[in-house]
């Protein structure tokens, strides 16, 4: 299992691979890659800015890969998740989860991805045309939640 | 009671500071406690941290409710809600 805070890019083929290595009972892979949009709220944003709480994120990281392992069958997972300034098309986030059958992996990526966003110590901070504004948390993403919860 | 509180994001813009050490008094017992006390120091703090500003709050790196009681030398953290992912 592998979980990162890093200011540099990763490199998806390459995380692949380090996640199937040697686990022949795999057979199938789910992988979530988030990027920085060109546009939020109709303005153009120019850049991003991703700040967290050292100490507290990799804790949060570890919770939600461990409640994933405890609900499905999760032989690998790997979370990457980027901070500082980030670029439109840049990559921010890699959540992928190998397992013995796809829903498993579809599951339990889908789960710790809602999880990594309404509970893990992470703030967006764009830059617009207009200057620079904190990102909001939406609501929409807090009722995603629900369905776990159930 | 002496704990160390951060601030993280806006808060800790508006704030103009990311950690501060207070030894405090023994009314203070719980996280929410804290914020009103906190509040009392200026206008600036008082907006930052009123009742009706959507904030959350760690306590030793776990996110607890405002009514979380405050252990001895802990860490506490103020921030908005998070925007990852």
């Amino acid at each position: 299992m592998k979980i990162a805070i890093q200011a540099e890019d990763f490199d998806v083929s390459t995380e692949l691979e380090l996640l199937r290595k040697g686990i022949p009972s795999i057979g199938g892979i789910n992988l979530f890659v988030g990027t920085v949009r060109d546009s939020h709220l109709g303005d153009q944003v120019a850049a991003m800015e991703l700040e967290h709480y050292p100490g507290m994120t990799e804790k949060c990281l570890q919770d939600i890969l461990e409640q994933a392992k405890n609900r499905w069958d999760v032989l690998n997972a790997t979370i990457i998740h980027r901070v500082g300034k980030l670029l439109p098309m840049d990559q921010i986030v890699l959540v992928a989860v190998a397992s013995t059958h796809r829903s498993d992996a579809y599951a339990a990526c889908e789960f710790m991805m809602d999880y990594l966003k309404t509970s893990a110590p992470f703030w967006k901070k764009e830059h617009t045309p207009e200057g620079s504004r904190w990102v909001d948390a939406r609501t929409s993403d807090e009722e995603r939640l629900k369905k776990w919860q159930q | 009671m002496k704990i160390s509180i951060r601030f993280f994001a806006s808060l800790k813009e508006a704030l103009k500071t990311d950690l501060i050490k207070e030894d405090l008094p023994h009314e203070i017992i719980t996280v929410g406690d804290l914020r009103v006390y906190l509040s009392k120091r200026d206008a600036v703090w008082a907006e930052s941290l009123a009742p009706h500003k959507n904030i959350r709050a760690a306590q030793n790196l776990e996110m607890v409710t405002m009514d979380e009681p405050i252990q001895e030398g802990a860490e506490i953290a103020f921030f908005p809600p998070v925007t990852g992912g």
